[in-house]
């Protein structure tokens, strides 16, 4: 069909072809570069995301997720935060930020799983107990209230704390601020109170003193509701996230 | 077949070719023939600088092509901001009103990555892949996409510095679409990471319309002063994987541009104004081996041509539905 027509290398043609596929070379460069660069946040702090209810083991978490947020859209107390730039090929794979704000189990089930369209979020996954997002851990135990006998009152992270909780006393459906709730307690149990999981922590007696100690136990699932409630800062308990996620 | 292979040749980055008289059309070659008289030599001179003359430039396809990409990505905000539960998620992957709906090129980049797909990644796509080979594959490009948008402001400052003579145009090889598609892919595969995500502009975009503005903003800031600085649109002539993917898929669409080479006054006008020229090389004086050609896979069916042709030598065209657009 066609003629091939050989060039003269010196021609104005062939040296405007050598320049265009000299910028592309630079070009293709440069954009894969920048994509790749995505890779060094995923191998040098990997696995510290505490991922949604439901999230398989991290790798194939990013793998699989499409980064639609949908997740993020059903969630009642907007516990998914879409991870940004920093987060490498994690960029727009959802989280959650415990302290700020902790999953509470507020929609009654994982309604994020439901959502999820690619299977990042497990199907096999339909109650809140069969999360394994992580474990609840007590960092700070020298500054919990509980531990030194202490009681508390209040709103328990203060006035301008935005994080929602749902209260079934208030409000069966819909989550309030935890600022708009008043707590008047003999000795802390904040942690334990709020928790969303049946047995997955309780204040036990210590061995020296009056105090209490909080006792996380197998059920917990790592929601983060404890760290969230806590009202000392930082927070004594602090979420252990589980790379293997929900699926393990 | 073989004008289909050519039109895949041509959106994969190799340089378009005049085709040999011997395989004009009957047709063809008796309209080049009654092109090339005296008598209708002149006319066209004529019809050429009335046309320059009069600066035709009608504004009908842009603005219905803005109204619908800023329509479609206020939808998905809309949705959640006022929970009216329309167009859940971002352009990656949504559901309307329920139904499950999946880009094409992310859902591509997760199947390798993760090499598995649910029933639910398979519906969205099958529904998406359809919706497109309807309505024209590349057609998402300049109908949805935002950063077209984005991309077309850009084009546009990019033409007035070039006007003003401050800045140039740098075209590049056009294979590097081919390639950068083939590396994606591959690091996909291999990685197990969706690595285009972390630069992909639609959903980069998507997800800052909805969920609010990211840092991964300035990746589009940076393409953004690229086109406009020096090389005009190129992310969508020269990178996007995105694009070629819709490419493949609305390669046999029914919509399509029409060429029509009786009315055709080869002046070029049409070519100035496209995102992908090299599939209106058929414009050119003897490039067309038919006297009716549909324009290639690489169109993005944005109207462009349509807008400025003076005499509907472009046009919209339906396959099956003559005549009525």
């Amino acid at each position: 069909m066609t003629k091939k027509v050989k060039r003269n290398p010196n021609s104005p043609a062939s040296k405007r072809a050598r320049r265009e596929f000299l910028r592309a070379a630079v070009a293709g460069a440069g954009v894969t570069g920048v994509a790749l660069a995505g890779w060094f946040p995923v191998s040098s702090h990997a696995d510290t995301r505490l991922r949604p209810p439901g999230a398989i083991a991290e790798k194939e978490y990013l793998a699989s997720c499409i980064k639609c947020g949908q997740c993020v859209q059903v969630c009642p107390v907007e516990a998914l935060v879409l991870a940004d730039a920093p987060d490498g090929f994690g960029l727009g794979a959802p989280y959650v930020n415990a302290r700020e704000q902790a999953c509470d189990f507020s929609c009654d089930a994982v309604q994020c799983v439901l959502a999820c369209p690619t299977g990042a979020l497990s199907h096999d996954i339909d109650k809140k107990e069969q999360v394994k997002m992580g474990k609840a851990k007590l960092v700070r135990p020298d500054a919990c209230l509980a531990r030194q006998n202490k009681g508390f009152t209040g709103q328990a992270r203060g006035a301008d704390f935005e994080g929602l909780h749902r209260y079934t006393e208030v409000d069966r459906w819909t989550p309030i601020k935890v600022a708009d709730y008043d707590y008047d307690l003999e000795i802390c149990d904040l942690c334990v109170r709020e928790c969303p999981i049946k047995d997955a922590i309780e204040l036990a007696p210590m061995e020296n003193g009056p105090g209490k100690t909080p006792v996380i136990k197998e059920a917990c699932v790592g929601c983060g509701m404890c760290e969230m409630i806590c009202p000392v800062e930082p927070a004594c308990i602090e979420m252990e996230v589980n790379p293997m996620g929900s699926s393990a | 077949m073989k004008r289909l292979l050519n039109s895949l040749k041509l959106m994969l980055g190799l340089a378009p070719t005049r085709p040999a008289k011997e395989t004009w059309t009957q047709q063809a070659k008796e309209m080049h023939a009654y092109k090339k008289s005296a008598e209708q030599v002149a006319v066209r001179r004529e019809a050429i600088k009335e046309e320059l003359a009069a600066g035709h430039s009608s504004k009908k396809w842009k603005i219905r092509r803005w109204i619908s990409i800023i329509t479609i990505n206020l939808l998905f905000v809309v949705s959640y901001h006022f929970d009216v539960q329309l167009v859940e998620g971002a352009l990656t992957a949504s559901r309307f009103v329920g139904f499950h709906m999946a880009d094409l090129n992310s859902a591509l980049q997760v199947t390798l990555a993760y090499k598995h797909m649910v029933v639910n990644l398979v519906i969205g796509t099958v529904t998406v892949f359809l919706l497109w080979w309807a309505l024209g594959g590349r057609t998402f490009c300049s109908w949805v996409c935002p950063y077209h948008l984005v991309s077309e402001l850009g084009e546009m400052l990019h033409l007035k510095l070039v006007k003003m003579g401050l800045v140039k145009d740098h075209p590049l090889d056009r294979r590097l679409r081919t390639v950068l598609y083939v590396i994606f892919a591959l690091l996909a595969f291999i990685t197990g990471y969706t690595v285009f995500e972390t630069i992909n502009p639609v959903g980069i975009l998507s997800r800052a319309f909805t969920y609010g503005a990211s840092l991964a903003l300035l990746w589009i800031g940076v393409l953004f002063l690229v086109e406009v600085f020096y090389s005009r649109r190129f992310w969508c002539r020269y990178a996007c994987p995105i694009g070629l993917t819709y490419g493949f898929v609305g390669s046999i669409s029914p919509v399509h541009i029409n060429y029509n080479l009786e009315n055709c006054l080869h002046e070029g006008e049409c070519r100035k104004v496209c995102l992908v020229p090299h599939v209106l090389e058929i414009t050119k004086m003897g490039y067309a081996d038919d006297v009716k050609i549909q324009v290639g896979a690489d169109c993005t069916r944005c109207g462009m041509c349509v807008d400025v042709c003076p005499t509907q030598a472009l046009t919209f065209k339906v396959k099956g539905l003559d005549g009525m657009l």
